[in-house]
C-alpha cells in the first residue's frame, strides 16, 4: 500500500497519510485539519484540544478482527448528555476501513453499509424495527448529540458539525446498527459487540496505577 | 494489566485526578479518568458534575441515616473473573412492595481497558453485574437472553436513596427507575427503565465469601439472610433426573429380584410332622431328624415351623449341623398366637406360623437338632417342621429400595422448599401461600 506523504500547509511538517483513502487528516504539529484536494492538502480547520478522555485506544492502536489485523488511524469524538465516545477509524489489512466505537469501554465494530431508503430522523422511535442485510435490528436509544473534535485520518470530511444525532439499534444476537444524522442524507453503519480481550489490542495507552 | 508501547506522542498518562469539593473543600478524587459523570461528595453529599472543571454542584441531597457505609470502601481494589476492578462509586436505593421497604446496595466497579461493571447486596447476597450487550427478548412472563428462558420474578419501582463516589450516568437521588427481574439461577436479567430508555444488565449470584476474597476485604461477609431471586439452590442436582435414575435402578432391582427367584432352586429337604407330650418333657427333650442333602452351591436354608397354637406359645430351639464337619448354625423360633376381645372388638397377637433364612450353608449332608419348650399350660401339640434349599431373598432389596428412595425423597424435598422459599418473595408466590394471603385479604 502506498503512503502518499505532503507536508503540512500550515506549519511545513510532514504529514503521511496510512490509508490510501484518507480524505482529512489533522497535523500531529499544529494540529490544522487539513484535507486533501486534488493537488495539494488544504487546511480548512484547528483542532482545539481534546478533553482528557478515558478511551485505551489511542491513533496507532493496533488490533484483530477475525483474522484481519487493524491499526487505528484516526477519530471522531462526540460528547451527549451522559458523557462522552470515540468512533475510531480503522484501517483492516485488506485495504478496507471500518468503525470500532468505544462508550465507556462499551465496544462495537461496524462497516458503512449501502442500505437505502433509510428512514427520516423524526420518523424513528425507541422499539422500532428494521431489517437490513436479512437481519431485524430493534432501535435502542436515540442520542442527541454533538461533534468535540476529530483527530488523524478520515474517510470524509468531518470538522465543521455541531449537533449531530444518533439512532443506535441491536439485535438479540449482538449485532449493531448506527444511524447517523450528520449529514441531511443519514448514513447507516452495520456491525457487531466486540469483547475487548477479542480484540488482542496492542499499543493501548496506560494508566497511571493500573 | 500491560498497555503495550507507551505513546510516541500525545498527552501524558492519564491519572487519578485529586479536587476539592465547591461547597464544603473537603478533596475529592476522581478515579476513573474522564469516564464519571457524576462525582458524590464523601463529606457533605453534594452531587458534582465530574465532567466540569470546577465540580458545579448538581444536587444536595440530606441523608436520613448515618449508618449507610458501603461494605466494600470506595478505592478498594479486587479481582473480579480475572480482571482488576477499583470500586468508584456506592448507591443505595430501595423499593416498596405491599408497604415494605426493601433497600439493596450497588457497587460500581472501573477498569480503564474494560469498562464498568457493578456488584450489587441485598441480606448478604452478592450478584455481579454487567450491561447486556444482546438484547433480549420479554413479554410479561418471561425473556429469553442469549437463548436462555429467565421466568419473571418481580417488577416494582427502585428509588435511588444515597450516592457516594463516582458514576458513569448523571445520577440523582430520589429518582426512580421501574426495574423487572427475570431469573434463571444463578444468573438475573433486569431490565431498568428510566424515562425512555431501557437498560438492560445481566447478573451472576456470588457468595459474600467470593466477594471478600476478591476485593481481601478484612473480617467475614454478612450472614446471608433468605433465599434470594437468583440464588443458587443447594440442591445442585437435577430433581428430575435423579428420579429417572431411581426409577432405572428401581427396575433394575426387580429385574434382579425376578431373576434371582427363577435361578433359586426352593428345594424341599426336610418335611416333618413331630409330636410335643408335655408329659415327656421331663428330662432331655431334644431329638435329632433324618439327615438331608444340601447340592449344588452353598446357599441359602429356609427352616419353616407351623405349630397351631392358641393362646399358647411354643418355643424351639434349632440347630443346623453338618453331618460331615460338626459345623452348626443355632438358632431359637418362637409360635404363639393369641386372639380375644375387648373394648375395641376382637384382636389377635401372634402367628401360628414362622420361617427364617439361613444365609450360606455350603453343600454337605445336615440335620437339624431341635429342642421344643412350651407353655406350661400347653398339654400336647403336633407341629410340622420344612426346610428348604436355595431360596430367593428379597429381604435385601427392600433395603436397597428404601436406601435408594431416601436421598431422592430427601433432595426433592430440599429443593421444593428452597424454590417455595425463592418465590414466596416474587410477584408469583406458590400456590398455598398466594391463597392464604388472598383468604386473609377476604376476611377484611
Amino acid at each position: 500500500m502506498t503512503q502518499p506523504a505532503a507536508n503540512c500547509p500550515n506549519c511545513g511538517a510532514k504529514i503521511v497519510f496510512r490509508w490510501s483513502s484518507s480524505v482529512q487528516t489533522v497535523c500531529e504539529f499544529c494540529k490544522s485539519i487539513l484535507v486533501r484536494t486534488d493537488v495539494d492538502l488544504k487546511k480548512v480547520g484547528q483542532v482545539a484540544d481534546l478533553p482528557p478522555d478515558s478511551s485505551p485506544i489511542q491513533i496507532n492502536t493496533e488490533g484483530k478482527y477475525g483474522n484481519k489485523a487493524f491499526v487505528v488511524v484516526g477519530r471522531i469524538l462526540y460528547e451527549y448528555d451522559q458523557g462522552g465516545w470515540n468512533e475510531w477509524h480503522v484501517m483492516m489489512n485488506d485495504g478496507t476501513s471500518a468503525w470500532l466505537s468505544d462508550a465507556q469501554s462499551e465496544y462495537a465494530l461496524s462497516w458503512s453499509s449501502k442500505a437505502q431508503n433509510l428512514p427520516a430522523v423524526a420518523q424513528v422511535h425507541v422499539g422500532q424495527q428494521f431489517t437490513w442485510s436479512d437481519q431485524r435490528y430493534t432501535v435502542s436509544v436515540i442520542t442527541p448529540a454533538h461533534y468535540r473534535g476529530v483527530e488523524g485520518e478520515l474517510p470524509f470530511q468531518y470538522w465543521d458539525k455541531t449537533d449531530v444525532t444518533f439512532v443506535d439499534l441491536r439485535t438479540e444476537t449482538g449485532k449493531f446498527a448506527t444511524l447517523d444524522y450528520s449529514d441531511p442524507e443519514a448514513a447507516l453503519y452495520l456491525g457487531e459487540f466486540v469483547e475487548f480481550d477479542d480484540l488482542k489490542l496492542k499499543n493501548l495507552r496506560s494508566f497511571e496505577g493500573w | 494489566m500491560g498497555a503495550g508501547a507507551p505513546p510516541l506522542s500525545g498527552p501524558p498518562k492519564p491519572q487519578a485526578k485529586a479536587l476539592n469539593c465547591p461547597k464544603c473543600g473537603a478533596a475529592i478524587t476522581l478515579r476513573s479518568f474522564g469516564q464519571a459523570e457524576t462525582v458524590v461528595c464523601g463529606s457533605c453529599h453534594s452531587i458534582l458534575d465530574a465532567k466540569d472543571p470546577n465540580l458545579a454542584i448538581l444536587q444536595q441531597f440530606e441523608i436520613k441515616t448515618s449508618a449507610i457505609r458501603p461494605l466494600i470502601p470506595l478505592g478498594t481494589r479486587g479481582k473480579l473473573r480475572g480482571t482488576d476492578y477499583e470500586v468508584i462509586g456506592f448507591e443505595r436505593r430501595s423499593t416498596k412492595v405491599d408497604g415494605i421497604t426493601y433497600c439493596w446496595h450497588e457497587y460500581v466497579l472501573f477498569n480503564p481497558y474494560k469498562g464498568i461493571r457493578y456488584l450489587s447486596e441485598y441480606n448478604g447476597h452478592w450478584n455481579d453485574i454487567s450491561i447486556c450487550k444482546q438484547l433480549p427478548m420479554a413479554d410479561g412472563s418471561s425473556a429469553n437472553y442469549l437463548g436462555e428462558i429467565y421466568k419473571h420474578f418481580q417488577t416494582s419501582d427502585a428509588d435511588t436513596d444515597f450516592v457516594l463516589g463516582e458514576f458513569p450516568w448523571q445520577v440523582r437521588v430520589g429518582e426512580q427507575a421501574a426495574v423487572t427481574d427475570y431469573v434463571h439461577p444463578p444468573r438475573v436479567l433486569s431490565s431498568e427503565k428510566l424515562d425512555k430508555e431501557v437498560t438492560w444488565s445481566i447478573g451472576e449470584y456470588m457468595y459474600g465469601r467470593e466477594v471478600w476474597d476478591a476485593f481481601r476485604l478484612p473480617g467475614a461477609p454478612p450472614q446471608p439472610t433468605g433465599v434470594y431471586e437468583n440464588q443458587p439452590s443447594p440442591v445442585t442436582t437435577n430433581v428430575t433426573g435423579v428420579w429417572v435414575t431411581f426409577t432405572a435402578f428401581a427396575v433394575f432391582l426387580l429385574a434382579l429380584m425376578a431373576g434371582f427367584d427363577m435361578r433359586a432352586k426352593k428345594e424341599p429337604v426336610l418335611h416333618e410332622t413331630y409330636q410335643y407330650h408335655r408329659a415327656e418333657s421331663k428330662g432331655e427333650t431334644s431329638f435329632v431328624t433324618d439327615v438331608f442333602e444340601l447340592t449344588g452351591h452353598t446357599s441359602t436354608v429356609e427352616v419353616k415351623t407351623f405349630a397351631p397354637v392358641s393362646n399358647h406359645w411354643i418355643y424351639l430351639n434349632y440347630a443346623l449341623i453338618n453331618q460331615d464337619t460338626g459345623q452348626a448354625w443355632d438358632f431359637g423360633r418362637e409360635v404363639s398366637y393369641y386372639s380375644g376381645y375387648d373394648s375395641d372388638g376382637s384382636w389377635t397377637e401372634g402367628k401360628r406360623n414362622d420361617a427364617v433364612v439361613i444365609p450360606s450353608v455350603p453343600p454337605g449332608h445336615y440335620y437339624l437338632r431341635i429342642e421344643p419348650e412350651a407353655d406350661p399350660s400347653l398339654p400336647n401339640i403336633a407341629y410340622t417342621v420344612d426346610v428348604t434349599h436355595d431360596v430367593p431373598v428379597f429381604g435385601i432389596y427392600g433395603i436397597a429400595f428404601l436406601a435408594l428412595l431416601v436421598p431422592v425423597v430427601i433432595i426433592s424435598f430440599r429443593a421444593y422448599t428452597f424454590e417455595r422459599s425463592r418465590w414466596s418473595e416474587s410477584d408469583h408466590p406458590p400456590m398455598e401461600l398466594s391463597n392464604m394471603s388472598s383468604s386473609s385479604g377476604d376476611e377484611e
